[in-house]
């Protein structure tokens, strides 16, 4: 755009635009592109399948959204679920975060309103890839605030693409993070902006933002604590200013009062342990408020340090004492597991074995970091850089939160989605600032030619190509060659991004796609065709067994009360499936009885080759079962401390009821002969099976 | 347990019509049957019967109207009747079809039911014509056993009468049964009768009086997938930017025997045709020639398993549904297509519009218990009125599609108990003047356009307080 000859700009000039106007028209376009290209690379899904929800937690989303489309706010806040964690059920309004519903309904509404007639699972579809777009936009604003607007621009086309975010946000994949990651961003964006300017409608802004989030995604304990934190930094390293805490206060009495609206969270800002730095923090500014008078109203230094030695004791002590006591008397709960397996990675696994055994829990890889960030991963340090060489309140932010996020996101896979934004922000500042230096330096030689044109980062690609043919110092050589360099590694990004999302991120997991012999596209919709059969064929009230991981998919496809699902909020109970399906099949149909269960559904990938179905679960299963019922012992099931599956298993796990149901025809263990089970449905490639409980023989 | 009621009821049916052909007030008794032949066909689940009645005026008035009866348990399950004669002699012959309307008698013996067939030329005293009678029934098959495993067959009963029911008096009567195969497992002897390979025939019977009555039953096997339709809405939208949207919603059940037990799919896969033979596996639709962008799913997605088949005078859909329907088993899918407009909208002389579309189902070999037809008019349509060669229940509907204002008018037609001989086709005629297509691009083009005025009104105007 900017590399018009003179007659160009001549012509250019005849449009009456200004270099402002020229400037903000480039900024305008690029930002409308990275918008529409942060749509559409995420429907690589709906293209090559349809438009479809994948994965498991979104087919509850998609369920509730329904529900709350059907029923009205009102009834959906008051929802009691009888078709999930039978008997049990599950009170649905109060235990979910519902952001993400309200806002597709609130679309779908919309779209009604403008005579749109789309479905809603469409609006649930897009949802994700439209707050992606969205998110862009923040990220160019948040850019600006920190750096300038063409880091914003960059950062604006990372995060666009960055397969770190996009693996939760492609079409279909309807999920709180989704618009949590939008909300996180703006809380963010905003909070740095009321702390910039220390006006209390930006404050206010962000009291909303953190409300968004809080209502979207648990992960809004991150905000909770990462801003106090934050706070801190600043305090301690004498940045505290009326602006700060303008912003902390406003946003911190608000966003508190605001999240206790939401049923699930609650009073948990008061009472849990988790939410205390935030309350610390705040009754600290006060003190600094407090003390700040008094210096002022005190001229005798000795007498102020004296007065501050004893205020700041007494401040900690008082506040240590109330903790204590608060902890002591049940008032504030300790922090949950999730939590303590955050701070220490290894917690899970001896602990919660439910969580460890969420591969999204897992520790993260290396190739999994260099995976999702590509060159990111090397630009980070070098913005770390930069932002450190220019020290602001709002690069203390930024640095502060890409530290933090880098540190959960090595601790669990799936928090690599919080980090994403903050890597993109200041990778963008290396890439923005490097760039930008080296064309200051091509220009600084040449201001004859140059004249004065300040556009932004996207501009400055031009002026090394029109001087080419100058007489060259060595300097300017390697300022072209590194920019070639720069762009040569941003456009491998961009490969690398666009392949990623194809080849990685798009599948939606419920159909599943192979190449046939002949190169031909085999798909196999075994778990739909499962799922429709127990929706049309089985008795309305029946009730289905099977792992957690099933059980939303069950509900919202089959329609069928379940006992167990992903919303693993009572472990006794999956404790106990886990130990039915491990069970001999005399012991299991004892349970299977007492839980009053119809059918039982297992996944079985024998035949298609399909590598994570049950069996590989099964170890989980044996280790949760254990968890709870210590009769399950793990060695049972393996053999010289290896897991295998064919003739060498080990006794037990021939004869348990999972490998029953999941082996039924395959090596190991042939006829088996069930007593207590009949098969009920096979898909067509064998992938899920379906079996009935027999009732109980007559007794005459 | 059920067999020995049955049989008592057909006792006293036959006790009740005797009776009543005893002291039937008799108007009609001018008219006689000099032979009647009748073929039943019963290779799928729709029974088609064929009836060859040589009708002759033994009266002295001339009368052009026939009339049919059925027994009330097989009047409910008649899909269709049609009556048709032949003219012209010898090589020159030509089917003429006869008006036929479902007639109430006051006197109706044992609440039989009626039909009139009104002929062209009125019969006089003395002469004779032959009239060809077709009826389908439907849900007429009652598997026997009631409930089957996988590995057996399907096994079912058929009732009716040996001797045709009529209120005149029949001369001399036939009737040839024909089943899918050649397993009967048993059948009523009404002598003389007998069996050979597929046919059951019963008869010549000679002179039997009105409303004869001689109930029989056969039990044989018949492992054609009961394809039932238990609600169809078939939504025809026209937009007159040149395409036709069609979609229909199918409920969809194997009305035959209930599946019992285990289904087995080692033995499904291995031994298709000794094991679910009565299943149903695909299913044929046949759509209008240029049909396009068709898609079959259901409430949770695409249905991948489908074929379609196109040539330039039909369009061929064989679609399978998500699993293999056994008894009693249901699913539920959805077929969409577009077609182009101008095969299907035409203009009348007087500046009308009318589409000309078919009415029932285009799957194959398939009964509707409930069929409703929405024909969906463009926004701003008038007058609309409906012209199907059957009666229907009609109403109108409004409805609102992307952009639209006011609604559009939607034709509703309800009709029951369908089987594919209802394809024909029918008309709504309705008036629209052109000028109504272009308010949604106008609508549209105004709303960008307030847009852009809104942007450049925003860059220009400077809102804050402080100055």
């Amino acid at each position: 755009m900017a590399t018009m000859p003179a007659s160009a700009s001549d012509l250019l000039k005849s449009f009456k635009l200004k270099t402002k106007q020229q400037e903000l028209l480039i900024r305008v376009s690029i930002l409308c592109l990275v918008y529409i290209l942060a749509f559409i690379t995420r429907l690589f899904s709906v293209l090559r399948y349809e438009s479809m929800i994948h994965e498991f937690d979104p087919y509850f989303n998609y369920r509730t959204t329904l529900y709350l489309t059907e029923n009205g706010f009102y009834d959906f806040w008051n929802w009691f679920d009888y078709e999930s964690w039978y008997p049990l059920g599950r009170i649905v309004g109060g235990t979910l975060y519902p952001g993400l519903m309200v806002t597709a309904v609130l679309i779908y509404r919309i779209l009604r309103f403008l005579r749109f007639a789309v479905h809603i699972r469409e609006v649930c579809v897009l949802t994700a890839p439209f707050f992606a777009s969205n998110t862009t936009l923040v990220a160019y604003f948040f850019g600006k605030e920190i750096w300038d607007s063409g880091a914003g621009l960059v950062a604006a086309i990372l995060i666009a693409v960055c397969p770190g975010y996009i693996s939760r946000s492609v079409a279909g994949s309807y999920d709180n993070e989704g618009v949590a990651i939008f909300a996180l961003l703006f809380t963010f964006y905003v909070f740095v902006k009321a702390v910039n300017t220390g006006s209390l409608a930006w404050s206010l802004a962000s009291a909303f933002g953190y409300f968004y989030m809080v209502s979207a995604w648990g992960g809004y304990v991150f905000i909770i604590n990462l801003i106090p934190l934050y706070v801190l930094v600043l305090l301690i390293t004498g940045r505290y200013s009326m602006r700060l805490y303008v912003a902390y206060n406003c946003m911190y009495i608000l966003g508190m009062l605001l999240a206790m609206q939401i049923r699930f969270v609650g009073f948990q800002h008061v009472q849990s342990g988790e939410h205390m730095a935030a309350m610390g923090v705040f009754f600290l500014m006060q003190v600094f408020y407090f003390l700040d008078w008094v210096k002022h109203m005190l001229s005798d230094t000795k007498l102020f340090q004296a007065f501050l030695r004893i205020t700041v004791t007494s401040a900690v002590a008082v506040g240590g004492i109330a903790l204590g006591l608060g902890m002591v008397s049940g008032y504030i709960s300790p922090w949950t597991g999730r939590f303590y397996s955050l701070l220490d990675p290894t917690y899970a696994k001896d602990h919660i074995p439910i969580i460890a055994s969420v591969s999204e829990h897992q520790p993260t890889a290396w190739s999994s970091f260099m995976f999702d960030f590509h060159i990111l991963l090397f630009l980070f340090p070098a913005g770390l850089y930069f932002c450190f060489k220019r020290l602001s309140d709002a690069t203390i932010f930024i640095v502060m939160y890409g530290l933090t996020s880098m540190y959960f996101a090595g601790v669990m896979v799936r928090l690599i989605l919080v980090a994403t934004p903050a890597v993109c922000l200041i990778s963008a500042i290396a890439v923005s600032a490097t760039v930008k230096n080296l064309t200051v330096l091509l220009r600084s030689k040449n201001k004859v030619v140059q004249t004065g044109s300040t556009k932004g980062s996207g501009g400055s690609k031009s002026s090394s190509k029109a001087l080419l043919d100058q007489s060259q110092p060595f300097q300017k050589n390697g300022a072209i060659a590194l920019l070639f360099g720069a762009f040569y590694l941003l456009s491998r990004y961009a490969t690398h991004c666009t392949w990623v999302t194809s080849e990685a991120y798009s599948s939606p997991s419920i159909v599943l796609a192979a190449r046939g012999a002949h190169g031909n596209r085999v798909i196999f919709d075994d778990y739909r065709e499962a799922y429709f059969w127990l929706r049309q064929n089985t008795p309305q009230d029946a009730k289905v067994m099977s792992w957690w991981d099933y059980g939303y998919q069950i509900t919202a496809m089959g329609n069928r009360t379940v006992i167990v699902d992903n919303n693993t909020w009572n472990n006794t109970h999956i404790a106990t499936v886990g130990r039915a399906m491990s069970s001999y099949e005399d012991e299991a149909i004892e349970i299977i009885r007492s839980l009053d269960v119809d059918y039982v559904l297992v996944v079985f990938g024998g035949v298609t080759g399909y590598s994570s179905d049950d069996i590989n679960k099964f170890l989980w299963m044996v280790r949760i079962g254990g968890g709870v019922f210590p009769v399950i012992k793990e060695p049972d099931y393996l053999v010289n401390g290896e897991y295998r599956v064919d003739k060498g298993a080990a006794p037990k796990m021939l004869n348990c009821l999972i490998y029953d149901r999941a082996r039924g025809v395959e090596i190991g263990n042939k006829d088996v002969k069930l007593e207590h089970l009949e098969e009920a449905f096979t898909t067509s490639n064998w992938i899920v099976r379906i079996y009935r409980v027999k009732p109980p023989n007559n007794r005459w | 347990m059920e067999a020995p009621i049955r049989a008592r009821e057909a006792l006293g049916f036959i006790l009740f019509s005797l009776l009543f052909s005893i002291c039937r007030s008799s108007s009609l008794n001018h008219l006689l049957i000099s032979n009647a032949e009748r073929r039943i066909d019963l290779s799928s689940h729709i029974v088609k019967v064929y009836l060859t009645l040589k009708v002759e005026n033994a009266g002295s008035t001339p009368t052009s109207e026939v009339l049919l009866s059925f027994p009330p348990t097989q009047a409910d399950h008649l899909a269709t009747v049609e009556a048709l004669v032949t003219k012209g002699k010898r090589k020159k012959t030509t089917l003429v079809r006869l008006d036929v309307k479902a007639t109430e008698l006051p006197d109706a013996p044992n609440d039989a039911k009626y039909f009139t067939i009104y002929l062209a030329n009125p019969l006089k005293s003395g002469e004779s014509t032959t009239i060809e009678v077709l009826y389908l029934l439907t849900h007429s098959q009652e598997p026997f056993p009631a409930e089957i495993a996988q590995s057996e067959s399907q096994l079912v009963y058929y009732r009716d009468s040996a001797l045709i029911l009529s209120p005149y008096h029949i001369k001399q009567q036939t009737t040839f049964i024909k089943t899918p195969s050649t397993k009967v497992e048993s059948f009523t002897r009404v002598e003389p009768s007998n069996r050979a390979g597929t046919e059951i025939k019963y008869g010549p019977y000679e002179d039997h009086p009105p409303y004869s009555f001689s109930p029989i039953l056969i039990h044989f096997e018949n492992n054609s997938p009961f394809a039932v339709v238990e609600e169809l809405v078939r939504e025809v939208e026209i937009s007159h930017w040149g395409n036709l949207q069609v979609t229909e919603q199918y409920t969809l059940v194997h009305a035959g025997a209930r599946h019992k037990g285990v289904f087995s799919r080692v033995d499904y896969q291995s031994r298709p045709t000794l094991n679910g033979a009565s299943s149903l596996r695909y299913l044929l639709a046949r759509l209008p020639p240029r049909v396009h962008s068709v898609y079959y799913r259901d409430e949770i997605g695409n249905i991948s398993s489908s074929h379609l088949r196109t040539d330039s005078r039909k369009s061929e859909l064989e679609i399978e549904p998500r699993y293999p329907l056994f008894g009693g088993w249901k699913a539920t899918f959805v077929i969409g297509y577009g077609l182009p407009l101008q095969d299907f909208l035409f203009e009348t002389s007087d500046d009308r519009r009318y589409l000309n579309f078919t009415f029932g189902c285009p799957l194959l070999e398939t009964v509707v218990d409930k069929l409703t037809v929405k024909v969906v008019l463009p926004e701003g349509s008038k007058d609309p009125s409906a012209v199907v060669p059957f009666p229907v229940e009609q109403h109108l509907e409004t409805k609102y599609s992307y952009l639209d204002v006011v609604g559009r008018t939607v034709v509703v037609m309800e009709k029951k108990n369908l089987v594919p001989a209802h394809n024909s086709h029918f008309q709504v005629y309705y008036t629209f003047k052109p000028i109504f297509m272009l308010a949604e691009p106008l609508m549209l083009a105004s709303a960008f356009f307030l847009f852009f005025v809104a942007c450049v009104a925003y860059l220009h105007i400077d809102l804050s307080i402080r100055k």
